[in-house]
């Protein structure tokens, strides 16, 4: 097997960063905050590499969309082993509002385009949890999807799957191309090592508009407010187990 | 994952002239995407562990290896030799990062680098290269640099341990070397010793002695305020014999090589004190974001706040010249009083920043608790070792005043 991936690698902030609310409510406050690749996405990069270096793969093509500092999440990916990047360039409102229908949208463009035999995304993004991209973009291409996989063997033309479901695991098998979406278990990601940094920056990324895949990026949706979560109260102790009752169902939650 | 021996098609020179003075206002890209990989394997590797590593005096084999792998443990050394082939900017901002997350992990990383592969890449012929220095870049086997004896640390002509000519052309090393860092797991050393006392400082010469080998033996493991992680003991020559291939450079010329590797070592010792008052300053910073006095974020406080802008000035000063001080050694040029400059301002930096650090925390700094107590027991070592201040400053007055002409 020789399959050409292409890799979704979003830029979001860093998982470990304190999120603040805009004064104005009108979301949250991303000047000068760190921002790294989505986690789940640099587990999707991982394992492409992995599938290259086992000679399952022959190309790995990262993409991101989103303003210029995309580009860095790119060289991060081809730090890791990815060989080329594409960045769809979106900034400001549109890029606010932009949603994983038109992320969708683009990647199954660029499947075709660029003639990719697997795409692999991270489940979800950690900063809208949407789990969408990968579905709608398999749906979008008429493909097989594999999503919150945690194993993936690849077997004549054909993918094994193991997915973590609620009820525990469930084991498939998709017909290459296919959409996969990587979950936490899958792997765990490597550093790039030093040299890789260096090479990386000779490694091409390749620009575009979202016009060029013929992709309408304008809004679907407004927001309306963002605000913190509630102040979490201070509880009240009660006698007995009778009492916790009473006050459950006085609260209206029994 | 096995370092790759691929060779770089891209000529460091180019790169060199690419990144131009700028680094007075930022890293160029590349060393930015090296800082965050290092930041990333800090916080995920040494960070949760470095406690542990203190507490235990554990040295950290695991994360060396890992280290090793990345190429942390032979940053300069090119790649047909194994290592990453980068620059020595690039070893101080990674010495930084790995030293914020842990200070022992950091001193390894740096003698390993400095001290034992910098005089063999400087100093060894072609087979010793491939002896010496080859094994010992991906973090499977480190190696050690002995210089210091109990009798005499700064005075180090003074060195007594001698190599006496044996009749088969190789020599026979007696004496005791002190303060060792990596001195239990090292499995080679660069060691210094009197091959002619008439001569004084001028007849030292430069050894690289396997390890085990017969009559070298360790002392008792140092039990230390700090970099606990680390192992430091004397190495005791006794008859110690070693081929005359294991001479490193020329007869005469060890003070000289011990003095010129102490220069690139310097630069390393600084980027770890860097990455230390970094470290502590994090610690403060975020304690008084969340901690409450008078009525309000002690952050709001004038004192607090004159606290966090000295220490904040100290770190950044020192960070430049650290910085100053590579970029000048990969120019080929000259940086003798900056490497000291930097030296003695980073470990400075270090010291009254992991200081202040626990007077911000207030008792919570003077318990385990909180890592502020470790940062500030790491930090003290970096006043001495590798030059103490005191020698740092007669460098730089050295320095100065021959400018000026006096």
């Amino acid at each position: 097997m020789s399959l050409r991936i292409l890799v979704g690698c979003k830029r979001v902030i860093d998982y470990a960063v304190k999120i603040r609310v805009k004064p104005d409510k009108s979301g949250v406050i991303t000047e000068g905050v760190k921002h790294s690749m989505n986690p789940f996405d640099e587990i999707a990069i991982e394992e492409a590499v992995r599938m290259k270096e086992k000679k399952i793969a022959k190309e790995i093509v990262a993409f991101s969309c989103g303003p210029t500092q995309c580009q860095e999440t790119l060289r991060t990916a081809l730090a890791m082993g990815a060989d080329r990047g594409i960045h769809v360039e979106v900034s400001g409102p549109e890029y606010e509002t932009l949603q994983p229908l038109h992320i969708s949208k683009m990647l199954a463009k660029l499947a075709k385009d660029e003639q990719i035999d697997l795409i692999i995304v991270g489940k979800q993004a950690i900063d809208d949890d949407c789990n969408q991209t990968a579905q709608m973009t398999a749906a979008l291409l008429d493909w097989p999807q594999a999503t919150s996989a945690s194993k993936i063997e690849a077997k004549d033309g054909s993918l094994q799957v193991v997915r973590e479901i609620d009820g525990g695991l469930e084991t498939i098998k998709v017909k290459l191309p296919s959409v996969v979406s990587a979950d936490l278990r899958l792997n765990e990601p490597r550093y790039a090592t030093l040299p890789n940094i260096m090479k990386a920056k000779k490694k091409p990324i390749k620009k575009l508009a979202p016009k060029d895949l013929g992709v309408d990026v304008s809004p679907r949706i407004q927001v309306v407010t963002v605000e913190e979560p509630p102040v979490r109260q201070a509880g009240a102790k009660v006698e007995n187990v009778d009492a916790v009752v009473e006050k459950l169902k006085a609260l209206g939650h029994a | 994952m096995a370092l790759q021996l691929r060779r770089l098609s891209l000529g460091l020179a180019k790169f060199q002239q690419a990144r131009n003075a700028s680094i007075l206002t930022s890293l160029p890209e590349t060393h930015e995407l090296l800082r965050k990989t290092c930041r990333d394997f800090a916080e995920g590797e040494l960070k949760p562990n470095a406690s542990r590593f203190d507490k235990e005096h554990l040295y950290p084999k695991e994360q060396i290896l890992k280290m090793g792998e990345i190429g942390l443990m032979a940053i300069v050394v090119p790649e047909t030799l194994g290592g990453a082939g980068l620059d020595y900017l690039a070893y101080a901002v990674a010495m930084e990062e790995i030293s914020r997350g842990c200070a022992s992990a950091g001193v390894i990383m740096s003698v390993n680098n400095s001290l034992y592969i910098g005089p063999l890449m400087k100093y060894g012929n072609d087979q010793q290269k491939r002896d010496w220095i080859q094994p010992f870049v991906n973090g499977d086997k480190v190696g050690c640099f002995a210089l210091s004896e109990p009798g005499n640390g700064s005075d180090a002509g003074a060195a007594s341990t001698t190599a006496v000519a044996s009749s088969d052309g190789g020599w026979k090393l007696n004496g005791t070397k002190a303060w060792i860092t990596n001195g239990y797991e090292s499995e080679a050393t660069v060691v210094f010793a009197t091959t002619d006392k008439s001569l004084k400082h001028k007849g030292i010469s430069a050894f690289v002695v396997p390890k085990p080998t017969p009559g070298l033996s360790l002392g008792k493991k140092e039990d230390k305020l700090g970099i606990r992680g680390s192992s430091t003991c004397n190495l005791i020559f006794e008859d110690c014999s070693i081929p005359k291939e294991n001479m490193l450079g020329k007869p005469g010329y060890g003070f000289k090589i011990a003095m010129s590797t102490l220069d690139g070592g310097r630069v390393g010792i600084a980027a770890q004190a860097l990455g230390i008052g970094q470290a502590a300053l994090d610690c403060a910073v975020d304690y008084a974001s969340k901690r409450k006095a008078f009525g309000q974020s002690i952050t709001k406080l004038q004192s607090i706040q004159n606290k966090i802008a000295d220490m904040a000035l100290q770190l950044e000063s020192a960070r430049l010249l650290t910085w100053r001080a590579a970029a000048l050694q990969d120019e080929g040029k000259i940086f003798i009083k900056e490497a000291a400059m930097a030296k003695l301002a980073a470990s400075e930096a270090a010291t009254f920043i992991s200081h202040q650090a626990i007077q911000i925390l207030g008792g919570m700094g003077y318990v385990a608790d909180m890592p502020a107590e470790r940062h500030y027991r790491d930090a003290r070592i970096t006043e001495i070792y590798e030059g103490t201040s005191e020698i740092q400053r007669l460098v730089i007055a050295g320095n100065v005043l021959k400018e000026y002409g006096v």
